[in-house]
């Protein structure tokens, strides 16, 4: 995904001359390194300090340019929320805010380096664009998107191989849901890592005669809503799958929407309140956390059973 | 000139217009930039060169033909010696002044036309007042320390244009220290930003002076308030002028009390990294933070070296002593290849006698408080 998008960088670079990135001493991880080589005076090193990063990006897009700050997730979305807060989103400057290694994905490294509460602080911000792509083709496309909208955007990504949604296009408007299997049972909402497993699960209830939609919402603010509505009136259930934790992430904007304004049954897959721990290999932690096509089809049998 | 001649501003204006057709304005720029503490000529005819993107060999010319007319004096190789007004071309210099940073003498630009810049800080002083008393809360100390330092970047220093706000070489100023507020306010409606009838409506609901800087406010370059981030900002914009090869300076005005955060030093070593010498930083330096001194809660002595050591070029100054400070910014235009930094020093809530010190840092003046600070400042 980061190599996709490393590369998607410069490219973005070569049409917009305003745009520079900024780095807080990970460029070899974020894949910013093809930026920096091509583009080495729009290429800003800021040390360790994503704080000061977030602010000199403020500063670049007061006078124009167009500032993408990348860091890993915990460090410069987390770290650096009161700062995104009162220098970015509040005056609404056209900052974009990459988190790299987000989810479980830096995986070995533990729970120090581990977000599952990065969208739920992000989408809590006004004027915040939150989004959340699925592999690494939609990388690219969201990428391509945010660079040509302006304002303030978070674009969450993941470290190491991901597993594949679209195989060879991939058609991508901001805020509007992708339909990446239809079905008439229940929607499962996902983004991210479990867009694919989600698909995943779709393929294996079908065998067992269930027939599930699968809604990729890459998008998590401004939200979709009206395809939720749609997914709930017309499939009767719902459940959502993301890496992050099931308190304020993708999971509870579905059903902000949904309590309000469609009650429907609903189920969520995601990070049960806890923290995460060091894993060689970041399939056997989402295995552990429950993060599977598995738990996602179990939800969906689950949530049948119930409406019966 | 031994004894003054009392001259009206038409005689004034009369004796400009004479004055401008002997000299041209290559040599007005040159005299009207000349700083206070001597420096070389060449480095003053190159930042004037860069500032205004006008050959060095015509200031060269120009500078010579100044030091015939006996307006500035320098000396040259190998008897070198900085180059300053002589006291015919202070005067000169100030009668000149009509167009640009608008210093006349000691009488400045405002929006009610030129007025001794004195009285404009005593006016600028009463309004802080008045506005935070009128909203029911606010910072009035650290507001009173910082005024003559905004009074002097506005009316005397900075290239910014009211009439377009969004000027894109314009020099640019943040108020890191964002609890002064109304101090910014007052100045930036001094200077034509704000009309003065919405000054009062500072911190009420639906106004567009919110409680801390807002770029919502006209003039208003970035939102602050929450202390440690303006310095940030500032590298941001700092390295976009380098970038587009503008000229615009950035100017960011720090507490002493808001050093205490990490972002700041953070910034500070950016900055030196980056050699941003378009960047000056200005502490206020009045000792005290909201629960009593610096030196008491979190020491900041020695705060030049601190400075210094990661990597810019410091000055200290009278903070409530316009020259001094004008001075000091003046100098910051001579520097190279780092940012520099001012500690200004200042006190809390100056201007008002029992507002001075940490007593008023947070209190709103009741009416009959207000009313004898206003009679102090008459």
């Amino acid at each position: 995904m980061l190599e996709h998008f490393g590369k998607a960088l410069v490219d973005q670079g070569l049409i917009h001359e305003e745009l520079v990135v900024l780095d807080p001493d990970v460029a070899a991880s974020t894949k910013v390194t093809y930026f920096a080589e091509r583009f080495p005076e729009r290429f800003i090193r800021v040390g360790i300090s994503e704080q000061d990063m977030i602010g000199i990006a403020a500063g670049l897009a007061a006078s124009g340019k167009a500032p993408i700050a990348c860091g890993f997730a915990m460090f410069v979305a987390c770290r650096s929320w009161e700062q995104i807060a009162n220098s970015v989103a509040r005056p609404g400057l056209n900052v974009k805010i990459v988190g790299s290694h987000s989810g479980l994905s830096p995986s070995a490294d533990g729970d120090s380096h581990q977000t599952f509460g990065d969208i739920a602080m992000m989408r809590v911000l006004p004027n915040m664009t939150v989004v959340v792509p699925a592999d690494a083709l939609e990388t690219v496309e969201a990428l391509r998107a945010l660079v040509n909208t302006p304002g303030p955007a978070y674009l969450r990504l993941l470290r190491g191989s991901t597993p594949i949604a679209y195989v060879d296009e991939c058609d991508y408007t901001l805020g509007k849901a992708n339909v990446l299997a239809e079905g008439a049972d229940t929607t499962v909402i996902a983004n991210g890592v479990m867009a694919p497993h989600a698909l995943d699960a779709a393929e294996q209830l079908s065998s067992g005669g269930i027939s599930v939609r699968v809604l990729d919402m890459h998008t998590v603010k401004p939200l979709d809503a009206d395809s939720i509505k749609k997914a709930a009136s017309e499939t009767g259930a719902i459940v959502t799958a993301e890496e992050h934790s099931v308190i304020g992430g993708l999971g509870g904007a579905v059903a902000e929407v949904l309590a309000l304004e469609h009650p429907t049954p609903m189920a969520m897959v995601g990070i049960k309140d806890r923290f995460g721990e060091s894993s060689r290999s970041y399939t056997a932690l989402l295995e552990e956390l429950g993060l599977t096509s598995e738990a996602i089809a179990e939800e969906v049998r689950g949530i049948l059973k119930r409406r019966k | 000139m031994d004894a003054p001649i009392p001259i009206s501003e038409a005689q004034l204006d009369d004796l400009r217009r004479i004055v401008l057709r002997t000299i041209n304005k290559n040599q007005v720029l040159i005299l009207t930039n000349i700083p206070r503490v001597p420096a070389s000529v060449t480095s003053v005819l190159r930042e004037i060169s860069r500032r205004h993107k006008i050959p060095l060999s015509t200031l060269k010319r120009n500078a010579q033909i100044l030091k015939e007319f006996n307006l500035i004096a320098y000396g040259d190789p190998p008897n070198f010696s900085g180059v300053e007004l002589t006291e015919l071309g202070r005067f000169i210099s100030n009668l000149t002044i009509s167009e640009d940073p608008t210093v006349l003498g000691n009488m400045v630009r405002t929006r009610s036309g030129l007025r001794p810049l004195g009285s404009v800080i005593r006016d600028l002083r009463k309004t802080v007042l008045q506005m935070i008393a009128e909203a029911g809360s606010g910072h009035l100390g650290a507001s009173l320390s910082a005024v003559d330092i905004l009074a002097v970047l506005y009316m005397m220093k900075m290239r910014h244009d009211p009439k377009n706000p969004f000027w894109p070489d314009r020099d640019r100023f943040i108020l890191s220290k964002g609890h002064a507020a109304p101090a910014l306010y007052a100045v930036l409606s001094e200077a034509g930003y704000i009309s003065s009838e919405n000054l009062m409506s500072l911190r009420a609901l639906g106004s567009k002076l919110q409680g801390h800087p807002d770029i919502r406010t006209s003039g208003v370059d970035a939102s602050t308030g929450s202390l440690g981030q303006g310095l940030s900002i500032g590298i941001g914009m700092a390295l976009a002028a380098k970038m587009d090869g503008s000229s615009s300076r950035i100017y960011v005005l720090l507490g002493d009390g808001e050093l205490d955060e990490g972002q700041v030093w953070e910034a500070a070593l950016t900055a030196s990294n980056h050699a941003l010498d378009n960047l000056t930083a200005i502490v206020d330096r009045n000792g005290y933070q909201l629960t009593g001194r610096t030196e008491e809660i979190k020491k900041l002595e020695s705060l030049s070296e601190k400075w210094t050591s990661f990597g810019w070029e410091a000055q200290e100054a009278d903070g409530n002593d316009p020259a001094s400070i004008l001075d000091a910014l003046n100098a910051c235009d001579l520097t190279s290849g780092k940012p520099s930094v001012i500690i200004a020093h200042t006190t809390k809530g100056k201007g008002v006698s029992f507002m001075e010190g940490n007593r008023y840092s947070r209190k709103t003046p009741d009416a009959q408080e207000l009313k004898r600070a206003l009679m102090e400042l008459a």
